[in-house]
């Protein structure tokens, strides 16, 4: 694992939708490069035989029924809207492509 | 104590001497909450445990618990004793910030489960804490709104992320709070504030609405400053929950019944492990000798302190700061400008986005979704989030091996007691260590809990005990937790928290 | 556009394609959630904090999407997995609500299938399916401004109704070797996905309404010099076309790409792998934005929710409730009915198979069942503009119907009556014919007073009977019919009449 290059760090946050500048750039990657650091020690213990927790409690199948649970009114829903119109959330022109 | 006044005397009763009060009415939930709402008024502009204060409403809800109490309607045991809700909890109509610009001014139009208990419960809720933003931080320095001061020395931290649950504790501006722990964001700040907090099993209360941090590691808990207020409170928090997958099946059952049965201090037959891995070096020595002190206490009452070695705990930080910072930079997604909170509007959706998210989030939060997003992105899985997750399995292991040995394992809170303001804020790396021996628990999922063990001798200021019991054991932590606590305080003449120092009272009005 | 046909396409080079199905099941609930799954409905009506994706909301699995994901999965001869995880697929976009959609990725509850496609001439072929899994739908966007497209539109509107509908994405592996018949394939294995989803109740599986969604990826190689050593020829860069929503699309655009790829390979030049929109109006494909970088979706497992593991035991009693493959019903049905290859195409066209089988379960004659349902009740819903399925009758009311009929309670035209009676929502055919008073009259005492009544205001009918014009008779069975109203049975006023006149019938 190599320490966090600053091209690095703009490309994560580009990824995560972060507008950075180039100060922030510079601060942020000194201090995620000395963390990264600090965490790689890991790969060293963690070996093949050793399976993963994702779930600190072991369960499995919880399930609901398929009965309808009452919705939010439209209102409800768009009151905290930073914009709205016609009852939808209105936002800025969209430049990637449609799902 | 001589010249305390009626409203400070009612603001210093444990919750249970609340209860008890109202019950036979002695006193009323209006009387009670007022008392509560001048004390924040009072202090709160030097702590700042508060962001929002739920004044009209709070007032409402016990004023009709008393009618309904001077009707004869059957009550729950806290009906009519007000709480604090860390601002990590949605509250329907109240509002919910995470700590964060990003959510100022939001105002939910949903209940989270643990909110609608309170509500069933008929506590007044006197408003929301404080918080490291989102959750990301040991200190409460990573609010977006301010730190809060720690009651026993202004200057000096409260713990994080949940410093307001615990600071409102400590000045005896709420008797409950609400908080929830991560990696020890309950039982951290209860070690620095001299006040008691759990983090349950994980599952045992529901996270639906609770502001996610990361999934797999978050659980709400009770705070207060007294075993028996925080097992009253645990048990109106938890159970199951259909709306939160992960929640346990099995009721909430025994906290109080357990804490009442520890209050008479015998700990015969109990065996108690002192983990070896935390507690030697970058401990301070008066958070050591407090520990010990506390240990030959339990001894003198029979018990048994065995050492138990868990090897793989060196690995618990790491594996923390890699599970965390990924599960939250995919939680935190969500937070777009799009559908609630702040948008900082561009030409297009994309820019727009990444412009709200640059204003509203703070340093901390950009940090940990950087990493996050490193620890997931293709190609850095296996070495990254895969091995931490293996690490989990490995703790799990060392706690299953240890609690074949001890009924519960024993160890200090934290490394040290509460340090300066803005000490440790350039230093993220220097501010992790906070969490080193909070954060196993949370990997495994196992309960924990926090009570004060003195006074360090070098500063006077608190030093926490923590307990941790197997998964489902709640009720274990409760039992030698309120033992320990019954002969400490008898050590001590009276609870610790009353030898917190007088905080200067304004009649300066706190924002809401 | 491209100068090169198809088939000059197909002649040159070795065409290798897939196809992604995404399948809207008919759950009454959202994958993760309790709002409505709805076709239409003014927007944001069936949004909650769960789709929405509201700060600290939670997603819970809806046991019967994973029940008919897991019969979706039988029905394709896939394995299910013991235990399967939840993903988060990570990446931005407005009608994502939480900026991630719950997938799955490397352990999808169904994998390593194969379904046998039977074309149009009588060929079976099999396509291998490499998976199939469970995701939840995304809400919609409406492009404001600019043509109502996303290129150019000042702003967007979204509605988030769909969003946290459950899907199940079908993935194929890819397929070889179909040459010259690949857009045929293509279309055909679109089409028996469509036909199973429906037998099993799942998904209305319409593409018109979106409820049956396919991508179809195509790819060229070079022809092997030997068909043997074919396979061993490296895969050509493919392509993906979404947008295409009909069988015939699906066709066409098989047709367009495999032209265009093979336009740019013969001029030298490469074939992009991207993305590409099919457009119905051009019968063309245009490029999607190209991306600066590859997306990095940052798959993880759902931490919120956990691990499905369906029991084997229940895993066979699903297996129990999954119909006859399509092709195969559709042959087992037509022996049983002795129907012609072009009466089956017809109730096929018609959507009508389920309601004949279900009409002759109940007691009705197969050729009975096809006159009512392509007759008398095919001419109702065109005029009503709805399917025979929404019509208010059933294959039990029908096969009563066809009874009543048959035991001669009720001639063809009184059971016309009787039928608009059940469209009405008047009750149960039997219910209308008491009702209305439909019955054949066959009282005789009635009929023969009817007929007398007819014969004295028609005299000369009964000599020109006897002269040997039995045809005459057929006056007075009208005029008894009229008076009647059409409710005597005509056969037994014949015979009166004839009796009358004293000769044989």
């Amino acid at each position: 694992m190599s320490s966090l290059e600053r091209a690095d760090v703009a490309r994560l946050a580009a990824l995560a939708r972060i507008d950075m500048t180039d100060s922030d750039l510079d601060r942020l990657s000194g201090q995620l490069s000395a963390i990264v650091d600090a965490v790689a020690t890991l790969e060293e213990v963690a070996d093949a035989d050793v399976p993963a927790t994702s779930h600190p409690i072991p369960m499995a199948n919880v399930e609901r029924e398929d009965v309808v649970i009452p919705s939010l009114t439209p209102e409800e829903a768009l009151a905290a809207a930073p914009q709205a119109e016609g009852g939808r959330y209105r936002v800025p022109q969209i430049l990637g492509e449609d799902a | 104590m001589s010249d305390t006044t009626a409203a400070d005397r009612l603001v210093r009763m444990t919750a249970a001497e609340m209860a008890d009060a109202l019950a036979a009415g002695e006193i009323t939930s209006t009387a009670l909450t007022q008392a509560h709402l001048d004390r924040i008024a009072a202090v709160d502009g030097d702590v700042h445990a508060f962001l929002y204060v739920n004044t009209d409403r709070a007032l409402e809800t016990a004023s009709a618990v008393d009618a309904d109490r001077a009707a004869g309607v059957s009550l729950p045991r806290l009906a009519g004793v007000p709480i604090g809700i860390k601002d990590v909890l949605v509250t329907k109509g109240l509002p919910t910030t995470a700590g964060s610009r990003i959510l100022e001014g939001w105002i939910p139009p949903y209940d989270s489960t643990v909110a609608s208990k309170v509500r069933e419960a008929r506590m007044p809720i006197l408003g929301k804490t404080n918080m490291d933003e989102f959750a990301m931080g040991s200190s409460t320095e990573h609010s977006a709104f301010g730190p809060t001061h720690n009651p026993w020395d202004l200057d000096r931290i409260p713990g994080g992320s949940g410093g307001g649950s615990a600071a409102a504790l400590a000045a005896f501006e709420s008797p409950l709070t609400i908080g929830s722990d991560t990696g020890g964001s309950i039982r951290q700040p209860a070690a620095v504030t001299a006040t008691v907090g759990v983090k349950p099993t994980y599952g045992g209360v529901s996270r639906y609405g609770a502001i996610a941090l990361a999934s797999s590691l978050d659980q709400l808990g009770p705070c207060g400053r007294t075993v028996l207020d925080t097992a009253l409170l645990h048990e109106v928090m938890g159970g199951h929950d259909p709306m939160d997958a992960t929640s346990l099946r099995e009721p909430v059952a025994g906290a109080v019944a357990a804490a009442l049965e520890g209050a008479s201090g015998d700990l015969t037959g109990v065996r108690i492990g002192v983990i070896k891995e935390l507690g030697g070096e970058g401990y301070q020595d008066g958070v050591r000798q407090r520990f010990e002190e506390a240990l030959d206490a339990a001894r003198r009452a029979g018990a048994e302190i065995v050492e138990v070695s868990c090897p793989s705990f060196v690995y618990a930080l790491a594996a923390y700061y890699l599970i965390l910072p990924a599960e939250a930079s995919s939680n935190l997604a969500k937070f777009d400008g799009v559908r609630f909170g702040l948008r900082v509007e561009r030409d297009t959706i994309e820019r727009t986005m990444a412009a709200t998210r640059a204003q509203g989030f703070g340093d901390e939060v950009k940090r940990r979704v950087i990493l996050g997003t490193y620890a997931l992105s293709a190609g850095y899985y296996d070495a990254y989030y895969g091995s931490a997750q293996k690490v989990r399995t490995l703790i799990q292991r060392d706690f299953d091996a240890a609690f074949a040995r001890a009924h519960v394992l024993v160890s200090p809170t934290a490394p040290t007691t509460p340090f300066k303001l803005g000490e440790r804020i350039d230093d993220p790396l220097a501010m992790y260590l906070n969490d080193v021996a909070t954060i196993p628990a949370n990997l495994a999922g196992i309960p924990g809990m926090s009570i004060p063990a003195g006074l360090a001798p070098e500063d006077g200021l608190p030093v926490g005990f923590q307990l941790l019991a197997p998964a489902h054991e709640d009720a274990r932590l409760y039992r030698v937790g309120g033992a320990i606590e019954a002969l400490l305080t008898a050590a001590w003449g009276g609870p610790l928290s009353a030898q917190a120092p007088r905080l200067a009272t304004t009649t300066a009005e706190v924002a809401k | 556009m491209s100068q090169l046909t198809y088939t000059d396409a197909v002649n040159a080079f070795d065409p290798v394609f897939g196809i992604e199905v995404h399948v809207e099941l008919n759950t009454r609930t959202k994958m993760f959630c309790g709002c409505l799954n709805e076709f239409g409905g003014e927007p944001n009506t069936h949004v909650c904090p769960v789709c929405l994706g509201l700060p600290g909301s939670m997603p819970v699995t809806n046991g019967k999407a994973v029940e008919s994901a897991i019969r979706l999965g039988l029905a394709l001869g896939c394995q299910i997995r013991e235990s399967s995880r939840f993903a988060r697929k990570n990446y931005f976009y407005p009608d994502v609500s939480k900026d991630y959609q719950i997938s799955q990725y490397d352990e999808p509850t169904s994998y390593d299938g194969s379904l046998e496609v039977v074309l149009d001439d009588g060929t079976v072929v099999t396509i291998a399916i490499e998976r199939a899994h469970m995701e939840e739908d995304a809400g919609k966007n409406t492009h404001v401004g600019g043509g109502g497209g996303i290129q150019g539109a000042d702003y967007s509107l979204v509605d988030y109704n769909r969003g946290g509908v459950p899907l199940v994405e079908i993935v194929t592996k890819p397929i070889e070797g179909m040459g010259e018949r690949t857009a045929e394939v293509a279309r055909a294995y679109v089409a028996t996905i469509r036909d199973i989803v429906r037998g099993l109740g799942i998904s209305d599986g319409r593409m018109e309404q979106g409820s049956l969604r396919a991508d179809v990826n195509l790819s060229l190689r070079p022809k092997a010099a030997d068909a043997a050593d074919q396979s061993a020829v490296p895969f050509g860069k493919r392509s993906e076309t979404k947008n295409v929503n009909s069988l015939r699309a699906i066709e066409r655009a098989v047709h367009y790409e495999a032209a265009r790829q093979a336009e740019l390979l013969l001029a030298g030049q490469p074939v992009v792998q991207e993305t590409r929109h099919w457009h119905e109006d051009t019968s063309s494909t245009t490029p999607g934005r190209s991306k600066e970088q590859a997306e990095d979706y940052r798959y993880f497992p759902e931490p919120d929710l956990l691990p499905v593991e369906p029991s084997r035991a229940w895993v066979e009693q699903l297996r129990a409730t999954i119909p006859e493959h399509p092709a195969k019903l559709r042959a087992r049905l037509r022996e049983e009915w002795g129907f012609s290859e072009l009466e089956m195409r017809d109730a096929i066209a018609a959507d009508a198979l389920t309601l004949i089988a279900d009409t002759v379960a109940a007691g009705a004659s197969p050729l009975a069942a096809r006159k009512w349902w392509l007759g008398e009740l095919a001419r109702t819903a065109n005029e009503r503009e709805v399917t025979l399925q929404d019509l208010p009758v059933t294959a039990s009311d029908i096969a009563e119907l066809q009874g009543l009929v048959d035991a001669g309670t009720i001639n063809d035209k009184l059971a016309r009556q009787a039928l608009e009676g059940v469209l009405a929502g008047e009750g149960s055919p039997a219910t209308v014919v008491e009702a209305r008073g439909l019955v054949v009259v066959s009282d005789d005492s009635a009929l023969e007073a009817a007929v007398d009544e007819a014969l004295a205001a028609q005299p000369d009918v009964l000599e020109k009977i006897r002269e040997g014009k039995l045809q005459a008779a057929g006056a007075i069975v009208g005029a008894v019919m009229k008076t009647t109203r059409g409710q005597a049975d005509a056969g037994r006023v014949r015979e009166i009449i004839l009796q009358r006149a004293g000769v044989e019938g």
